[in-house]
């Protein structure tokens, strides 16, 4: 029983916890801030297994951007302070069974399945190798999907504005 | 003998039907009466030609004649042994058939030119004629048994095409509808008796047919004798089916209904088809199956019982009615009968067939005089504008030419000599005695009869009272068309007797000589003579004693007058019996069981629907759910079962 | 010294227990989507399902494949995936608060029979 195990256990609580608070919880605001304690709780586990980077991307990215955008719409869309209503006790009841089959299933493929041993050469995923492997050309190399990430971010740009946008103002812009 | 000739003789009428139905109506117009015409005259000759070949140039072997058969096509063959065919077949029955229906119809082609002129549907009309002369034909000439089956059911429609001609008179509908459906169901009859026939003889040739059924030794003779059904041999079944179906088509008791009525038709139609060719089919049948009834004893006393019961049963309504046409229509049924129980009176071979000569010679002679006769009515009536006796009177006057044409008419049906018609009753007669005396005396009192009412409807035509003549027109007779057929046939009335028919037209081919014994025919000729004078009597001055008489006799005249309710009693098994028991319960089973199979099958169909269609509830939580279960089952079933 | 870390660390390998984390973390997102009935509340839970695929692969390529960076790639891609995917969905939803005047999903059923 190591100190890392243990500290291991405790974001592993805290990263649940938050999860089933931020889906259960009645006041949609808080829901948004329990997935943010969930988000930087995963975070918290990432650098627990030494890879800063990834941790750093998913606080900057979903952290900082999709949690915010989420109580942007929030404040939009409806009064953050009401209560929601509850769902059926029916489809509660349903949902959970689901899950909890789901759970035995998958636990049950996990304990009865042999894992590889693991090779002993450790490649060091500090930033400078995941930088040079992003952009590389190379058999391996990340270059094109860099690439079709961003192209995809422009058509998910475009594709927002056009969507959310009110009918007049289309027509004012094309007159122009 | 040229088979060309042969096919030309139903094929000039067909193809006048053909020609005349597709372009007459149109382009042809007033011209198709003389293309109809034209057609059936070469047929005529052709078959005068065919004849005279026939009869005095063919090769006879020991002395008789022999039937030929000219072709015979293989059409649709069902085994090795039983096939379709169509062939022709001459023999001497044929020949003479040729010769009569060919004749028959040239002179109702002619007379329709003047009687049917005007009408609308001018060349529809000879269309039907020719369809109807080429099925005749057709039947006649016909080699198996399936083809003059096949010519059978043509004639019938031709005769419904034609007795419902003026289709905007719904008593003709009713009439050509009442023919069909008759003659159809006596053909249920006719077709179950060829087919038993043909099962064990396994052909369904004319002459294999006869010559393994007479053989007495052939397997097929042994099959057919011993195969039973309640009690009566499977060959005597067979026959007595077939001529069921003679039977419905020459209008014998008690399926003669449709005759009577069948007069709704124009009265050329009924010249032809009603009197000299499609109602003798029947007994044209019988006599192409002669050998095999011969043999068969039940059958041929069923054929004799049958021909004197209608004969008598239609001479006595005859002398009732009064629309001229129905009057000739019983007198064809009772004359029908006399040919078919003169057949009962022979057998097959020399001297017994005597009685086969004799039917197939009055067929011949009556082909004439009974078309002769209708033919004339049809002049009285294109005068008179009337069917009923009640409306002429005194018509000597204004049709000379009809009325010594209808009286050579009348005498030859009543057997005065030197008529056609006593030349060929004195043979029925004869035959009779020979076999059956109480037949014998019961076919004199009917020719008494016959005699009795032939004269009552020429004396009320001719004689009797001054008819009230229209002033407006017809003050002329006829015209040459509707003339020259009566004189030609009167003539054929006059001559036919004096055929040597014995020397042509015998059972078995050889010659029978036949002689006219005086002494015999004394008492015949006495009785019609009788008869001639009773109507004398009664009918040739206007008096009221025959007013008195049928007064006098009562309730016996007027069951007499309605036919002895034999239409009635149709009606009343139609409509009590075999609608209420069979048809209702049917329409109820296909009503409700039948559509209600399909409409229950449509109904779960749609409840089945409305119930899984509620799973397309449009709403995500749900859809996303059966997502999941599937994934799920997919999973398990891919990790689990299939290895 | 992270060197030495983390090859101390790789004989214990919490593998299964990092596999039970994310199990656990998936099927409390899959019940969120399942119940909530807010669009807004079952995007978070997709938030969460996909965070859960994330650690997933970064555990996979810490401790059975330590010698590649498959893994890290993917779930950088998955972010950035994600990130976009939730951007154009608050769009669906902004557009469907204008229709319905609701974010409720179950007002949302035209989509039917």
């Amino acid at each position: 029983m190591d100190i890392s195990l243990i500290i291991f256990y405790c974001i592993a609580a805290f990263i649940l916890g938050a999860a089933f608070l931020a889906v259960t919880s009645a006041k949609i605001f808080r829901s948004a801030i329990w997935l943010l304690f969930s988000l930087i709780g995963i975070a918290a586990l990432y650098y627990w297994m030494d890879i800063q980077f990834i941790a750093a991307v998913q606080t900057v990215v979903y952290v900082g951007g999709i949690i915010v955008l989420i109580i942007f719409s929030i404040f939009l869309t409806q009064k953050a302070n009401d209560d929601m209503p509850k769902p059926p006790l029916m489809r509660r009841l349903i949902a959970a069974l689901a899950s909890l089959t789901g759970i035995a299933l998958v636990l049950h493929l996990v304990y009865h399945h042999t894992f590889i041993t693991p090779p002993t050469t450790v490649i060091n995923s500090n930033i400078d190798n995941i930088g040079l492997q992003l952009i590389s050309t190379d058999k391996g190399g990340y270059s094109l999907p860099f690439e079709l990430a961003s192209i995809l971010l422009l058509a998910s740009l475009v594709g927002c504005i056009v969507i959310a946008m009110r009918k007049g103002s289309a027509n004012v812009n094309n007159v122009e | 003998m040229n088979e060309y000739y042969v096919a030309l003789i139903p094929g000039l009428p067909l193809a006048s039907f053909v020609l005349l139905g597709i372009f007459g109506r149109k382009y042809l117009k007033e011209f198709s009466g003389t293309i109809g015409t034209l057609a059936l005259l070469v047929s005529c000759v052709l078959s005068l030609i065919v004849a005279k070949s026939y009869f005095f140039d063919s090769e006879k072997i020991n002395g008789a004649y022999q039937s030929i058969v000219l072709m015979n096509h293989t059409w649709l063959s069902f085994t090795p042994t039983i096939s379709i065919k169509i062939g022709a077949m001459i023999d001497h029955i044929s020949v003479m058939m040729l010769v009569v229906v060919t004749f028959v119809s040239l002179m109702v082609h002619i007379f329709s030119l003047e009687y049917m002129k005007g009408e609308e549907r001018f060349a529809t009309y000879y269309a039907f004629l020719g369809l109807f002369t080429f099925s005749m034909l057709g039947l006649v000439l016909s080699s198996n048994i399936f083809q003059i089956y096949m010519f059978w059911e043509l004639v019938g429609v031709s005769s419904f095409l034609l007795i419902g001609y003026y289709y905007e008179k719904p008593s003709a509908v009713a009439a050509s509808k009442k023919a069909f459906i008759v003659t159809r169901f006596a053909d249920l009859g006719f077709l179950i008796g060829i087919l038993i026939l043909s099962f064990h003889a396994e052909t369904l040739d004319f002459k294999l047919l006869i010559a393994k059924l007479t053989d007495l030794n052939s397997p097929e003779y042994l099959s057919i004798t011993t195969g039973s059904f309640l009690g009566i041999s499977a060959l005597t079944w067979g026959l007595c089916l077939i001529f069921m179906g003679g039977a419905g088509k020459s209008a014998m008791f008690p399926l003669h209904i449709w005759l009577p009525d069948a007069m709704e038709g124009p009265t050329p139609v009924s010249a032809l088809i009603h009197a000299a060719t499609m109602v003798v089919a029947g007994v044209f049948l019988v006599a192409r199956l002669f050998p095999l009834f011969s043999n068969t004893e039940a059958a041929l006393h069923l054929v004799g019982y049958v021909g004197i019961v209608s004969s008598m049963f239609a001479a006595i309504i005859a002398c009732t009615q009064t629309d001229i046409k129905r009057v000739l229509a019983f007198s064809t049924m009772s004359q029908i009968g006399y040919m078919m129980f003169s057949l009962s009176m022979a057998k097959y071979g020399g001297e017994n067939g005597l009685g086969y000569l004799a039917s197939m010679f009055h067929l011949f002679t009556h082909a004439f005089f009974k078309s002769l006769m209708f033919l004339g009515a049809g002049v009285i009536i294109h005068f008179v504008h009337n069917n009923d006796m009640s409306a002429m009177g005194g018509l000597r006057k204004y049709l000379p030419v009809t009325n010594i044409t209808f009286l050579i008419g009348c005498l030859a049906i009543s057997g005065i000599p030197p008529f056609a018609g006593f030349f060929s009753k004195e043979e029925i007669l004869t035959a009779c005695s020979h076999e059956n005396k109480t037949m014998y005396w019961l076919a004199l009192i009917t020719s008494g009869v016959t005699a009795f009412y032939m004269f009552r409807l020429y004396f009320s035509i001719f004689w009797n009272k001054e008819a009230h003549v229209h002033g407006d027109h017809h003050h002329h007779e006829a015209g040459w068309a509707m003339k020259l057929p009566l004189i030609l046939l009167a003539i054929c009335s006059i001559g036919a007797g004096l055929v040597p028919f014995g020397q042509f037209v015998t059972s078995d081919g050889l010659v029978l000589p036949t002689h006219v014994d005086l002494g015999f025919s004394a008492l015949p000729v006495t009785l019609a003579v009788i008869g001639i004078a009773i109507a004398w009597m009664l009918y040739k001055n206007e008096n009221s004693k025959s007013s008195a008489i049928a007064a006098g006799l009562g309730g016996v005249y007027t069951a007499i007058y309605k036919k002895f309710y034999i239409d009635e009693l149709y009606i009343f098994v139609t409509k009590k019996i075999v609608f209420n028991l069979i048809g209702r319960p049917a329409a109820w089973i296909d009503t409700n069981i039948i559509n209600g199979t399909v409409n229950l099958t449509a109904s779960v169909t749609a409840s089945v629907s409305e119930t899984i269609k509620g799973i397309q509830s449009g709403r995500l939580q749900q859809y996303l759910l059966y997502f999941f279960g599937g994934v799920a089952t997919l999973a398990l079933i891919f990790i689990y079962l299939i290895k | 010294m992270s060197n030495n870390f983390n090859t101390y660390y790789m004989s214990q390998t919490p593998l299964i227990q990092i596999l039970f984390l994310s199990v656990g973390l998936f099927f409390i997102g899959m019940y969120g989507l399942l119940t909530r009935r807010n669009v807004i509340t079952m995007l978070m839970s997709i938030e969460l399902i996909l965070n859960s695929v994330n650690i997933n692969f970064v555990a996979f390529n810490k401790y059975l494949y330590p010698q590649k960076l498959e893994g890290l790639f993917f779930t950088l891609f998955i972010i950035t995936i994600a990130a976009a995917e939730a951007a154009v969905a608050i769009a669906i939803i902004i557009n469907l608060y204008r229709s319905y005047q609701s974010i409720d999903v179950d007002d949302a059923d035209e989509l039917k029979w």
